[in-house]
């Protein structure tokens, strides 16, 4: 702060307040509001409209007793916990591959990168496309002799989402190889040097000393594609939507089924708010911890 | 908390190294790495073929082959033929809407951002940290938590369904990013000085507009790339609120390839979607550098 013309600040304060107005109004109407509107909905009984009774937890017995709902949050766990540690793995061993002091570094990171630039729609629509039963990779391989070859995931109950899976890993896993390059170019040469001279393996070293190092760029990526799992929508609309069957289905889609689709607004705000739940029980200790960290590394 | 944002984040120019000698260990990285490029190519490579081959190719061959005799008409039918829904006018009025959605939002929203930032850094108002933190909350809240209040408050002042409905509802989801972006750029130059241009009695606006702006070119470049591609990939934001005139093309690229009935025509629809995915394409192989840093400040926000 500063302290030496606290009169002038106060005068520009009244326009630094007028600045803030947009973010202000945006905090609270767009924000607070609607979730404690949101809230509220989740406790009435309302369908279409909003309504103004009471029905204390019953939507949220209702849903946990929806079948479609239940499989959508099975759903989105076995996709999420696929889809996180495929990233951070493929991730992490493009980043350490990457920094092996290869030819052609530039032109590799922007290949690992580019799906990234791309709509989850888009990745979508692409990967239906390739693992078209009919005409894609399925064909290609029977062509070349293999005629019992099947590969018709995309069609197939059981695995379907794993083909969610095969297509958002391609599009975000070069997202945490990007950050996990930085952290890696933060690592000590000396390190290195003084590994190599304890004659300590290489992979020894990724494993014990690099990988813990590079704590807080994981956690920024777990946050981020965390945050993916849960927005996952766009991705299962443009290539199974929902399909086979309901063997995509996934909590966003259910949610605006039933706000959109189905008119049931209160059991569809139960489910959003069970949503926001879970990101915060999940993110709120993580961005925590960060704080504390700062906070340290400051006194 | 002051943190360099922009120069933490970059990634480091490609080291160069003496040449190695080729071992099993060398070779093996370079098979990894080969076999990790085909992967992440396959896909745009398929795109590219399949949208210049005729159908009966397409039919009968195999989605790998290069096409026998390529042919531009599927793009000419995906701009201006292809029907989404009952239209059959192709993608290029959803290209449109997107336009006129991408560059408002975008503005508008970097304007506030800086504003925020700005604000959030230098004069620091009572009150402000607060907003700042329950802004930054707002950045991982799914949603579909605020779609439906929304939808209702857009409806009574009537703004749903229409282009300043969902540009309003564009500068909404990305004010927590570009504060963000924002605040810990201008919180990583010298306090000095803004103290001394305060010593000089500029005012707020004058300080911002004369001293601040013309020094934030590098942040507006990363800001207005990140808003540029996250506004264009949208999908639920434009499916909810833009209403059916001003449908985004990701929108418009869903509903052709997934509503036709009767014969798909896959030459047509990857033509649409290589058309679709253009612009952040565009974007991301010419800006390189800037993009990486776009994404990387945005993950500060873990």
């Amino acid at each position: 702060m500063v302290a030496a013309a606290p009169t002038r600040r106060k005068a520009g304060c009244t326009a630094a307040y007028i600045a803030l107005l947009p973010m202000a109004l945006t905090v609270i109407g767009a924000y607070v509001c609607t979730m404690l509107w949101t809230a509220r909905v989740s406790v009435s009984s309302a369908r279409i409209f909003p309504t103004g009774d009471f029905v204390g937890l019953g939507q949220y017995e209702r849903l946990f007793r929806n079948a479609r709902w239940l499989l959508s949050l099975e759903n989105l766990a076995i996709y999420g916990a696929i889809f996180v540690i495929a990233c951070l793995v493929l991730g992490f061993l493009l980043a350490v591959f990457i920094d092996q002091k290869v030819v052609g570094e530039g032109a590799l990171r922007t290949v690992f990168l580019y799906p990234y630039a791309m709509s989850f729609v888009a990745t979508g629509l692409v990967w239906q496309w390739i693992l078209n039963p009919e005409l894609g990779i399925q064909r290609v391989v029977r062509q070349l002799g293999f005629t019992d070859f099947t590969f018709d995931w995309i069609v197939h109950q059981d695995k379907a989402l794993y083909t969610i899976v095969l297509a958002t890993v391609w599009q975000a896993s070069g997202l945490v190889m990007a950050l996990l390059l930085s952290g890696l170019r933060g690592v000590d040469e000396e390190l290195w040097k003084a590994a190599r001279i304890d004659g300590i393996p290489v992979w020894r070293v990724y494993t014990s000393i690099v990988l813990p190092m590079l704590w807080p760029s994981l956690s920024t990526a777990f946050v981020l594609l965390f945050v993916m799992v849960v927005k996952l929508f766009d991705a299962v609309v443009a290539m199974t939507q929902g399909g086979p069957g309901t063997a995509t289905e996934v909590p966003a889609k259910f949610i605006m089924d039933y706000l959109f689709g189905r008119a049931n607004i209160g059991l569809a705000s139960a489910a959003s708010i069970v949503l926001l739940a879970t990101v915060l029980a999940i993110v709120a200790p993580l961005y925590y911890a960060r704080l504390k960290a700062q906070a340290r590394g400051h006194a | 908390m002051k943190r360099d944002v922009m120069r933490e984040i970059d990634l480091p120019p490609v080291r160069r190294r003496p040449r190695s000698r080729i071992t099993p260990a060398r070779i093996g990285v370079y098979a990894f790495l080969v076999t990790a490029a085909l992967f992440f190519l396959v896909p745009l490579y398929v795109m590219l073929v399949t949208s210049v081959k005729p159908m009966d190719e397409i039919r009968l061959g195999n989605i790998f082959a290069l096409p026998l005799s390529p042919t531009l008409a599927p793009w000419h039918s995906a701009w201006q033929a292809a029907c989404t829904g009952l239209e059959c006018e192709g993608i290029r009025g959803g290209f449109w809407n997107s336009v006129w959605i991408t560059v408002p939002s975008m503005v508008l929203s970097i304007v506030i951002g800086a504003v925020n930032g700005y604000a959030l850094s230098f004069w620091r108002p009572r009150g402000a940290n607060l907003l700042f933190a329950v802004l930054m909350m707002g950045a991982f809240v799914p949603g579909q938590v605020m779609l439906y209040p929304l939808v209702r408050a857009l409806a009574a002042v009537e703004l749903y369904s229409s282009l300043p409905g969902i540009v309003l509802v564009h500068v909404i989801f990305g004010m927590p990013m570009m504060t963000l972006l924002f605040r810990n750029y201008y919180a990583a130059l010298p306090e000095e000085l803004f103290k001394a241009a305060r010593i000089d009695g500029g005012g707020f606006w004058r300080i911002f507009f004369e001293l601040m702006l013309p020094m934030s070119t590098p942040v507006i470049v990363v800001a207005a790339i990140m808003q540029v591609t996250n506004i264009w990939n949208d999908f639920l934001l434009g499916l909810v609120f833009a209403g059916s005139d001003h449908l985004p093309m990701t929108v418009q690229l869903n509903n052709i390839i997934n509503t036709t009935t009767g014969e798909r025509l896959y030459n047509v629809n990857m033509a649409a979607t290589i058309l679709t995915s253009l612009v952040p394409l565009a974007l991301y192989f010419l800006s390189g550098r800037w993009f990486v840093r776009g994404i990387a400040s945005g993950a500060v926000k873990g």
